[in-house]
């Protein structure tokens, strides 16, 4: 188990105030300058050193993300917009963050906007998030007042911070749509390439990163990369925020060492299975998005980003739904199917026609009301829905109903012989004579 | 995707308080020159939050107006984003998390209580008190299931604390926000201090802990740059 001292995120549960003179205490904030005064250079290949991956699902290299950013042009300002529309279906890690240790992320940001010459920073706040959000503001001003951040601050290096909130969609989580939406717009996905490090906020250079990425990055530069690459699995290093909730005794938010065993994960922290192991039906190990995976597949696999995907899933969001062997596993996926059809933006046919087609059927198949010949027909449609849409929510609609019908086929086949041997209340069509 | 159009009843006109167009003001320079389009949904929110939580035709048009954005945008962003309620809610607006983990962990009770105590959803009660809406993961799983009432979060509810609380609401009593079981965010319960219970995080000892380690990289680096010139 990570030791306390290895933890970043040391107020997560909110047992401490989220002040400034408080997480000072903690060790945020604490020679900030040091750390500015080696420069953006070093800083980058920090945290290129250091193995992080993004936070946010994709688990592509921060480091790396930052040195994509061009030099300065005075015409075209860069940008750092800090991604807090959480919204994934099992995720509240970013929640924790903002309310409860906002001077992290608010030092975070500082940092990750020097390293790729950013003065301005915006933070996109989910809309739901009132609270999360007034605390940020708090810390932001906070920040301002001690001259933490702000046009002539302690630091040297000219920044501005400002919290932009949202107003219910998911698709805003997606980069390129919080762009549009943080410029007043729709939320709808753009086209890449221009990737948003050429062309992205107001048409300027501009990196996207998750709250959890940017609010560990001061941390690991004080205590250096060596520190931070030498806990977890090669290629999947560092800690985690890890959000666990259905069927375990105690649901809660915990920062771990990647790649912590699923099974020591949940005794560990959660109070174990709901029922005791036996009972363990399936997990989804990222969020809604990525493929179930059932019991004994999950159960002593470690939890980083390559073990998961070789399971053809994906660690994602570490999201960690766990369900128990009373769970209609259908109907669970089911209402997965409903969230995308709901959120999604209409852009694209596949997607905005597909996700309804597949709920429909879904709806169906909870009930038995199908063919056995159907299952097949719905693996196909999903598979038309992935990768022929602009952004990942048509892969993230499907994928939930791929893993279903991967390891659960026969459960579905089951309901419709059920519901096909047993007398039922359908209106019986009478000839009209 | 789904149908959003503007209620049927719209009141004749719609102006923001003095106090909100000084805010709405200092809102629009958050953004660069030119670029005040980006607060739209902050506008857009606050008007809301002016009129009983719904929007109007009307407010729709003033905030286009202030941001000297075409109608159509503005409508366009009102009906695109499903926080903004074009119809009146209850005074006490409840939306119930109904996603796969909440649930899990028994929203299709909550929504039963929602149902036989307030009736169909976007329904307002007769006392105008109370309405409901199953909306999509709200964010708090390890705390479902939930409700947002207004602008509260309310956690770890069951269908007796969930009755309990819309019996207070309704009778004005002060009620308890987040946890209805006493966490004080997303900690296991109980807490038995698995985590994060070392003291020396707490008591300044971290500050400055890293520096010498820090400062020997650095002399190392410096020692490194001079070899190479």
């Amino acid at each position: 188990m990570l030791a306390d001292r290895d933890r970043i995120f040391t107020n997560l549960y909110g047992f401490q105030s989220p002040g400034l003179k408080a997480a000072q205490m903690r060790g945020a904030w604490d020679g900030t300058k040091a750390l500015i005064d080696r420069g953006k250079d070093w800083v980058v290949s920090e945290m290129k050193a250091s193995g992080l991956r993004g936070r946010g699902g994709a688990g592509f290299p921060t480091g790396l993300k930052w040195s994509f950013m061009p030099k300065p042009d005075p015409a075209r300002p860069s940008y750092l917009v800090v991604n807090a529309d959480e919204s994934e279906p099992g995720t509240c890690k970013d929640r924790e963050i903002m309310r409860n240790d906002p001077h992290l992320l608010v030092e975070g940001c500082l940092i990750a906007s020097f390293a790729m010459g950013a003065n301005a920073c915006y933070i996109y706040v989910r809309g739901e998030y009132i609270h999360e959000r007034n605390r940020l503001q708090a810390a932001v001003d906070e920040a301002y007042e001690a001259k933490l951040i702000g046009k002539d601050n302690v630091h040297g290096w000219p920044f501005d911070l400002y919290v932009h909130h949202g107003a219910g969609a998911y698709i805003c989580g997606e980069e390129t749509a919080l762009l549009e939406s943080l410029e007043g717009k729709k939320g709808m996905p753009r086209m890449k390439p221009p990737f948003p490090a050429n062309m992205g906020l107001y048409g300027c250079p501009t990196t996207v990163n998750n709250v959890e990425s940017i609010a560990v990055a001061p941390t690991i530069l004080r205590r250096g990369a060596g520190w931070f690459s030498g806990i977890g699995n090669p290629n999947n290093v560092g800690t985690k925020l890890f959000c666990i909730s259905g069927h375990v005794n105690k649901p809660c938010n915990v920062e771990e060492a990647m790649g912590i065993p699923f099974r020591e994960l949940i005794d560990k922290h959660c109070g174990g299975m709901r029922g005791g192991w036996d009972n363990l039906l399936v997990v989804i190990p990222g969020g809604s998005s990525v493929r179930c995976v059932p019991a004994d597949q999950i159960i002593d696999t470690p939890m980083d980003f390559d073990s998961l995907s070789k399971l053809r899933s994906g660690l994602g969001t570490a999201a960690v739904i766990v369900m128990d062997k009373s769970t209609d596993i259908v109907k669970a996926i089911a209402r997965l199917s409903a969230f995308y059809k709901h959120e999604s933006c209409g852009q694209c046919t596949p997607c905005r026609e597909g996700t309804g087609w597949m709920l429909r059927v879904m709806n169906r198949m909870v009930e038995g009301r199908a063919q056995k010949r159907e299952i097949d027909m719905l693996l196909e449609v999903s598979k038309q829905i992935e990768g022929h849409t602009i952004c990942a929510l048509g892969d993230a609609a499907a994928w939930p109903i791929q893993g279903l019908i991967t390891h659960f086929r026969g459960e579905i086949e089951k309901r419709i012989d059920q519901y096909a041997a047993n007398p039922h209340s359908d209106p019986v069509r009478i000839a009209a004579e | 995707m789904s149908v959003r159009r503007l209620a049927e009843k719209q009141p004749a006109s719609f102006e923001f308080t003095l106090e909100n167009q000084a805010w709405a003001a200092a809102e629009i320079t958050k953004y660069p020159e030119s670029r005040q389009a980006s607060a739209v949904i902050p506008l857009l929110w606050r008007a809301q939050a002016q009129h009983d939580y719904w929007l109007p035709q009307k407010a729709i048009e003033k905030v286009a107006e202030v941001l000297s954005m075409p109608y159509i945008r503005v409508l366009e962003i009102a009906t695109f984003y499903s926080m903004f309620n074009l119809e009146p809610v209850g005074k006490h607006f409840v939306q119930l998390c109904g996603t796969t983990p909440c649930a899990l962990r028994g929203a299709e009770e909550l929504k039963k209580v929602c149902a036989s105590r307030i009736g169909e959803q976007r329904h307002v009660t007769a006392d105008g008190n109370f309405s409901w809406l199953e909306v999509e993961c709200l964010g708090a799983c390890s705390n479902a299931p939930m409700v947002q009432i207004n602008d509260e979060y309310y956690e770890d509810l069951t269908p007796d604390s969930l009755n309990k609380l819309l019996d207070d609401l309704a009778a004005g009593r002060p009620v308890k926000v987040g946890s209805q079981t006493g966490r004080v965010s997303s900690e296991p319960e109980p807490n038995k201090g698995t985590t994060l219970s070392d003291p020396a995080l707490y008591d300044g000892s971290v500050v400055g802990s890293w520096k010498q380690r820090f400062e020997e990289s650095m002399a190392a680096a410096a020692v490194a740059a001079a070899e190479k010139k």
